[in-house]
């Protein structure tokens, strides 16, 4: 957020009240103000946390413990497209490093990190819940399977 | 298997496997197809949830005759509508192949990988439309809960759920009607029931699929479950990376409340009861039942010391009860059926059936329902139709990072809660993963500790600080920079961090590391003295990059490839590696067309 007027401060947090005004407002409510947040926002910046904490009557410090709590949540800005690649049980026995490795020469980025021009994250993550895929990937909600390195250039192309 | 449902129609497997193996595409081609030739009115399409085959996916099923055609394209749709569906000819090239005896098997029952199972959890996955509750209560589906709610009382469904014998399936097999027992003995005016459904064990999915596949069972076992223990709210707890299961659970809920078996009133009984689901956000942790308690109230999930135990202060302090996905499935089942048709399967101690994970180094992977006491031989080799690629079997993980890896010389064994803790493992939520003589016992051990280590939460000293150092030492090991004494480092760190760990996480946590180390610890050994790795696995053990010779066509592709010109060779001869310039960046290896590069 770069204005700080009270006009587009207003216009910014309006998807905000509008997710606030669906929950009862208590902690048990929070994760799911989170999840909705993310959505809305892309990633959870600082001044949407702070609304948060006002709109729940929670302390700053339980909604930032939360949030850094859970890996599904993100303080910077995200990539258009999250790929998610499995480091499962499955996927390790079947070459899922070589893939990750793969992505990471592709895209020139580690694991965790977002493309200079904000086009993809990659995360390494545990099981996705595919195994009988191994080794297998999701970009966004799509899922690839039984995938080999030469199959990665395919798939950013398909993506970017 | 009950009666089918239409006379003629045709299931298209829509699981998460097959979605991403192009399902979709299949089933909007056969709609078209039927479409053009006027069928659609005749023969229902039905898109249902995992057959288990997750091998062979997309899995297109006619019925009545039970044909199953496996690894099917868009373009196969037409084919399959006018020689079977019109004509009755059965299309021999689409059906699947036995991979032994390369005999092709047309109804899927004859199949090995579904004929020595026997299914109470999985009975519809893949059978029914995971969307319609008609075809759920088609299937009996409900008539336990109408059971359980117009003929028993409360105490003798906890009483039958006892009898049953039925232990928890998500990893630890306390015994099921002990624990509806306690919740139920507990005094409290309000009470909460909730379905664990945060499967973060790599390996496994099966609760995934029954979500997925089923839902209306699940939701059937909760009632009953509430009822049983006088709870009049609950909470499925699904981890956040199954949105279609949250999907297909939501709609079953819908479906639920409007046809009276959710809500108010349930069977015009004076029992009601409100079912939400919560989303969990992405914490291995909070497969722990006091951990996944303190997410649903929206706090960070860590764990609580035990006791008090959730029975007597659960979720917001009230008395809980809660239950793995797929023990709540076998539920309607035993109230319908009677405790007595469950614990006539299975052996003395563990009743019933068990779904296991079957995926890695093998050749059908997939979801499979057995009866407890089978062996993991009859699992691995009669079902899962061996190791793939001809490789030799090393290994087989079970139970997740919870569990152990078993040798060849423990295949034999009857698979029981008992029997594998006995062996080392564990039956934790029943992941399979096969392991071929390319695997490396060190490797897959510091995989699962790097795994526990990143998720441990870091509340208690033992967890957070052990794990880690153990990784530590595991990671040394497989550099090559191993001690004399770290072995035995290990073991002393396994059984304190077993021993004063506060959850489950934590207290097995050490088995992936003791179950390698007892049954291949030559191989660590090999690591720590020789430098070596059996595996051939670990980079920093491996010898020099060569290239075959023999093999080699000369095309320079590798030398091309070369960052540091350390490859030599003029064109349509064989090249060389000058190992001393190499810097092993493997490049060669991906752009050689004839696998010629290889490390000694």
């Amino acid at each position: 957020m770069n204005c700080t007027c009270e006009e587009n401060r207003e216009k910014y947090f309006a998807p905000l009240k509008e997710i606030l005004k669906q929950y009862e407002g208590t902690q048990k409510d929070l994760i799911p103000v989170l999840q909705n947040s993310q959505e809305e926002y892309g990633y959870l910046p600082a001044e949407v946390l702070a609304e948060i904490a006002a709109g729940l009557n929670l302390p700053f410090s339980r909604v930032y413990g939360v949030v850094t709590f859970y890996s599904q949540f993100h303080l910077e800005p995200r990539g258009e497209n999250i790929i998610r690649i499995c480091m499962g049980t499955a996927c390790h026995v079947r070459g899922g490093t070589k893939i990750l490795e793969k992505f990471k020469k592709e895209l020139d980025i580690e694991a965790n990190e977002t493309t200079e021009d904000l086009k993809f994250t990659m995360e390494s993550v545990a099981c996705i819940g595919a195994c009988g895929l191994a080794p297998v990937i999701m970009v966004n909600d799509n899922t690839h399977g039984r995938l080999v390195p030469d199959d990665v250039p395919e798939i950013i192309t398909q993506y970017a | 298997m009950k009666e089918t449902i239409h006379s003629s129609q045709i299931l298209v497997c829509g699981g998460t496997g097959c979605i991403s193996s192009g399902c979709e595409e299949v089933k909007n081609a056969l709609e078209d197809e039927l479409n053009k030739n006027n069928l659609s009115e005749e023969i229902k399409l039905v898109q249902t949830g995992c057959h288990g085959f997750c091998e062979k996916g997309p899995i297109v099923i006619t019925y009545p005759d039970g044909v199953f055609y496996c690894e099917i394209k868009p373009e196969d749709i037409e084919e399959i509508v006018t020689e079977h569906i019109k004509e009755n000819n059965i299309v021999e090239r689409l059906l699947y192949q036995d991979p032994i005896s390369k005999e092709k098997i047309a109804n899927y029952k004859e199949i090995d990988f579904y004929k020595k199972q026997q299914q109470i959890a999985l009975i519809n996955c893949g059978y029914i439309d995971p969307l319609e509750i008609d075809d759920y209560k088609k299937q009996d589906g409900y008539l336990g809960l109408k059971k359980a709610l117009t003929e028993l009382e409360p105490e003798e469904v906890v009483q039958e759920v006892k009898e049953s014998g039925l232990r928890g399936r998500g990893g630890g097999g306390f015994p099921t009607g002990l624990k509806w027992q306690f919740a139920r003995d507990a005094q409290g005016d309000k009470k909460y029931v909730i379905c664990n459904a945060d499967e973060g064990d790599p390996g496994a999915f099966m609760d995934r699929s029954l979500l997925e596949s089923d839902p209306h069972r699940i939701i059937e076992g909760m009632v009953i479950n509430a009822y049983a223990i006088g709870a009049d709210e609950g909470y499925v707890y699904v981890r956040a990376e199954y949105p279609l299961a949250i999907e297909r659970l939501q709609r079953a809920i819908e479906q639920a409340n409007e046809e009276g078996v959710l809500g108010e009133n349930i069977f015009g009984s004076n029992f009601s009861f409100e079912l939400h689901i919560k989303a969990g956000a992405g914490a291995f942790v909070c497969g722990e039942e006091t951990a996944l308690m303190a997410s649903i109230e929206g706090e960070r999930g860590m764990p609580r010391p035990r006791p008090p135990f959730p029975a007597q202060k659960g979720l917001w302090g009230k008395p809980s009860n809660i239950n793995n996905v797929e023990t709540l499935a076998n539920v309607p089942y035993i109230i319908l059926e009677g405790a007595e048709a469950f614990n006539s399967i299975g052996t003395e101690n563990s009743k019933g059936t068990k779904v296991f994970a079957l995926t890695g180094k093998i050749n059908n992977t997939g979801l499979v329902e057995v009866p407890m006491g089978i062996s993991m031989q009859e699992i691995i080799y009669d079902i899962g139709g061996g190791i793939s690629d001809g490789k030799e079997f090393k290994a087989v993980q079970i139970g997740g990072p919870s569990g152990g890896c078993l040798p060849e010389d423990k295949l034999e064994l009857p698979i029981d809660y008992d029997s594998l803790i006995e062996a080392g493992a564990m039956m934790g939520s029943g992941g399979l993963v096969v392991m071929d003589e390319d695997t490396c016992m060190v490797d897959v051990a510091s995989f699962f500790l790097d795994f526990t280590q990143s998720e441990s939460c870091g509340k208690c000293t033992p967890c957070r600080e052990g794990t880690r150092l153990m990784l530590k030492i595991l990671n040394r090991i497989t550099a090559g920079e191993g001690q004399a004494g770290d072995i035995e480092r290990l073991e002393r760190l396994s059984y304190n961090i077993k021993d004063t760990s506060l959850c489950g996480l934590g207290q097995t946590a050490p088995n992936p590391v003791l179950s390698t180390l007892k049954y291949f610890r030559d191989e660590y050994e090999a690591h720590i003295q020789q430098r070596k790795c059996p595996g051939g696995v670990c980079p920093e053990l491996l010898g020099d990059f060569k290239i075959d010779a023999e093999a080699c066509v000369g095309c320079t592709s590798c030398k091309d490839a070369c960052p540091v010109e350390a490859i030599a060779g003029a064109k349509k001869e064989a090249h060389r590696i000058r190992s001393e310039v190499c810097i092993a960046c493997e490049n060669c290896v991906d752009e050689c067309p004839v696998d010629a590069i290889f490390r000694e």
